[in-house]
Order: structure tokens, then sequence, then C-alpha cells
């Protein structure tokens, strides 16, 4: 799976990947607070193409914009259809746009910030809750290893689905779900032990 | 060359009643600048390097690296001994390779510019310069261990520490790993199965339930462990 496909960063020097990874979470949580606000289908709309310009302005291929959009495919098609039966279709493009458009504005920062980077604001945008006892540094370490985890855990899935229809066992949830849960166990005892051994959190 | 002093060491993973010995009364002092460590699955080896920068600390006995004990001195000794795992996916911690040699760095409270500098010197030494932007995750098993080795030297440790890092790797890829730690200024301690590797190094610790039942130049240390795994 390519990594624009998974929301990692895509190398770039248009005004989004040179704008401060501070002012794009920012930007982020205007947009998701604001997005309350919006309970129309044709304010809905404004806003996909707004967020699409952005795309354009960043230089990503629409394929990969529709790429970030294709993980939550089945929950927004039961939510839209939870929608349509209970409060009508209006509502129902309302609440699935809004999604598409949250979705596709993160997928967004990341796609044209380095983590590094998006650590760094999150550190720094941490920093005054060192007062109440939180370690900013934890929190972007927290922030690494979520996104480090995503390719990390669909290349564990893939192998498993692999042994598994090897195996025949192309029906079985818990022939995928138990070698999946035990490899990601391993995989983050793994990892611990390598963060210690790189001197993280001495 | 820091030296390496393990004193009547002994080991259990847990303290169960019957839980078996890691590592038995192991008792060594390493300063030869490679140091290779051969044995059969289970007999000790991976503990054995995993004392060496305090990841495991002995039940009993003591570990010093540089003077340093790693029961008490385990953050100093950390900065001192860098340590590369079997599998490259578990120690890559960020998402391009670029950012991934600069965690360790970042971690250490240098400027951005020392940062920088340091990262692309790395990058530049080891093959990986164009390779800088790259997901982590998209790279090939090779590649991987070269970054996952690029990203503990770069932080220039006194000792290095492998366990197995050649073990999924293909015969070129095994070999581009060897060129590598060939060429470094560091002292090696290197646990592996392929044998090859050590020939030119000047010492070899065989070791077989929970001891060391070798020790010796490579050549009688291979044969001795030849004929133990009969």
């Amino acid at each position: 799976m390519s990594a624009a496909a998974l929301g990692l960063y895509r190398p770039g020097t248009s005004p989004l990947h040179r704008a401060p990874a501070g002012w794009k979470l920012l930007a982020m949580l205007v947009a998701g607070i604001g997005s309350v606000l919006l309970d129309r289908p044709w304010q809905v709309l404004v806003a996909l193409v707004a967020v699409l310009g952005a795309y354009r302005l960043a230089e990503v291929p629409w394929r990969e914009a529709a790429g970030q959009l294709r993980p939550m495919l089945w929950v927004a098609l039961a939510i839209g259809a939870f929608h349509v039966l209970v409060n009508g279709w209006a509502r129902a493009v309302v609440v699935v746009g809004v999604i598409a458009v949250l979705v596709l504005l993160a997928a967004l920062v990341t796609v044209t910030t380095r983590t590094s980077d998006l650590v760094d604001a999150v550190v720094a945008g941490c920093g005054p809750l060192r007062r109440v006892g939180v370690s900013p540094d934890r929190v972007g370490l927290v922030l690494v290893l979520a996104v480090r985890s995503v390719p990390v855990v669909v290349a564990l899935a893939e192998e498993v689905r692999d042994a598994q229809r090897a195996r025949g066992l192309t029906t079985s949830v818990r022939a995928f779900a138990v070698p999946l849960l035990v490899r990601s166990l391993r995989h983050a005892d793994a990892l611990g032990d390598a963060l210690a051994a790189r001197g993280v959190d001495d | 060359m820091p030296v390496i002093e393990l004193e009547r060491v002994s080991h259990r993973y847990t303290d169960s009643p019957g839980a078996p010995l890691v590592l038995d009364e192991v008792t060594l002092r390493l300063d030869e600048p490679r140091v290779g460590v051969i044995g059969a699955n289970g007999s000790g080896k991976s503990t054995f390097a995993r004392l060496l920068n305090g990841l495991v600390i002995p039940g009993e006995g003591t570990v010093r690296v540089a003077g340093l004990d790693t029961r008490t001195r385990g953050r100093d000794v950390r900065r001192r001994v860098g340590f590369c795992f079997t599998d490259p996916d578990a120690q890559i911690v960020m998402p391009t390779v670029r950012e991934d040699v600069a965690f360790g760095l970042r971690r250490r409270g240098l400027s951005k510019a020392e940062v920088r500098e340091r990262v692309d010197g790395a990058l530049a030494r080891y093959g990986l310069a164009d390779l800088a932007d790259h997901p982590a995750h998209l790279l090939s098993g090779g590649q991987k261990q070269l970054l996952a080795l690029t990203s503990v030297l770069v932080t220039e440790p006194a000792l290095l520490v492998l366990d197995e890092p050649t073990t999924l790797l293909d015969l070129r890829n095994a070999a581009a790993v060897a060129r590598v730690l060939a060429d470094l200024p560091q002292q090696v301690v290197l646990v592996t199965h392929h044998l090859d590797l050590l020939t030119a190094f000047d010492r070899v610790l065989v070791f077989d339930r929970a001891r060391v039942v070798h020790d010796g130049t490579p050549r009688d240390a291979i044969a001795h462990y030849r004929e133990l795994m009969g």
C-alpha cells in the first residue's frame, strides 16, 4: 500500500508543504469545531470543494485524495443508511459529507507535513500541560508510534491474510483476528525493547 | 575501546520455581575490537547481548561497560552502546528514512542544524541518501536493516551490539551489512548464525545451555560449534 494511501508524508514544495505544522494543526482544529455549523447539503458541498482545492494546491493527485476515503467507506455507508432511514437523505448527506471533509482535511495535514514537524508542533502545543504533570515529549512519542503503527499493522494484516488463504481459511474471522492480534502484540513488545535500546524515556 | 566485564552473571526471565537459567555464572572480560557470539537457539546469546546495553538487568552478578554498571548507570550505558535487532521493522520508529535517522539525535537535544548535518552525513556514508524521503515501510528488507543500523550509528556509540542482524537477509544484503560493520571504528559485538561473517573477528564465544563453552579464535570456535551441533 502506498504511503499516500496510508495518509503518510508525501514530499513536495507546495505552499501547504511549506506552511508551519502548528498552523496546519490549528486550522484543522478550527475546521473541526466549525464543522458543527454545517447543516445543509450545499454548505457541505462548498466545504468539500474547498478541501479538494487544497489538495490541488498541495499537488496531491485526485486518485490519492480519493484513496484517503477508502478506509472509511463501509462506516460511511452504514452511517449514511442509518440517517436516511431516521432523519432523511439531506441529513445523511450532511453527516457523511462532514466526516469525509474532516478525514480528507486530516489526511491533507499528514500528507503535507513531516511527522517530525507534526511532533514538534504537538510537543510545543502541549508545553503548558507540564504544569499538570503531562510530559509533552511522551505525547509526541505516542503520536509518532500511532503514525508508524499504521503501515506496520496493515503489513501484518496482509501477511496474516495470505497465510489464511494458503491454508484455505478464507472465511474464518478467528483465523484472521487471533494471529493479527498476537503478532501486533509481539511487534509492540519488540518496539518497546527497541525504544528502550535507543534510550527513549531514559 | 570500552571494556565489557561480566562477573558471575546468572539470569532467569521469571522468578517462578523451576524457571530455566538463561545464563549461568558467566564471567568474561572483552576488550577486543571485534567479538562474535555463536550458539544454538535458546543458548543464551540474545540475553547476553541484551545485558550489554542494559535492556536486561542480570538476576545475579554484575555487567559493566566502560566501567559503568548497567544496573545503576543504565542511561549512561545506553548512550555508549548502540543496539541493532534482528527485525528492523520493530526498530524503525519514524515514517521516513531521514526522520528515523534523526530520531535518536533529536532526543539528545542537538540543534536542528547539527541534526541535519549528521543525518545527511550518515545517509551519504551508508548509501541511503537517495532514499532520504522514502517511506521506511516501503524499503526492502536489506534497506530496512541498513536504515536500522544507520539510525544507531548516527548517534556514534562507542560499542555496537548486534543481535542476529542478518538472519532475515539474503546473502547480498548480509554482505552489505558485513561491509558496514568491517569499516566501523567502534567495538562490535555480533551475535549471528552466519558463521562466515566472523572469520576476520578477533574473538568468538560459543554459548551452549546458558554457558560459554568455548572462547577463542574464529577458526577454533566455529570448529567447536560445528562439533557441538553434531
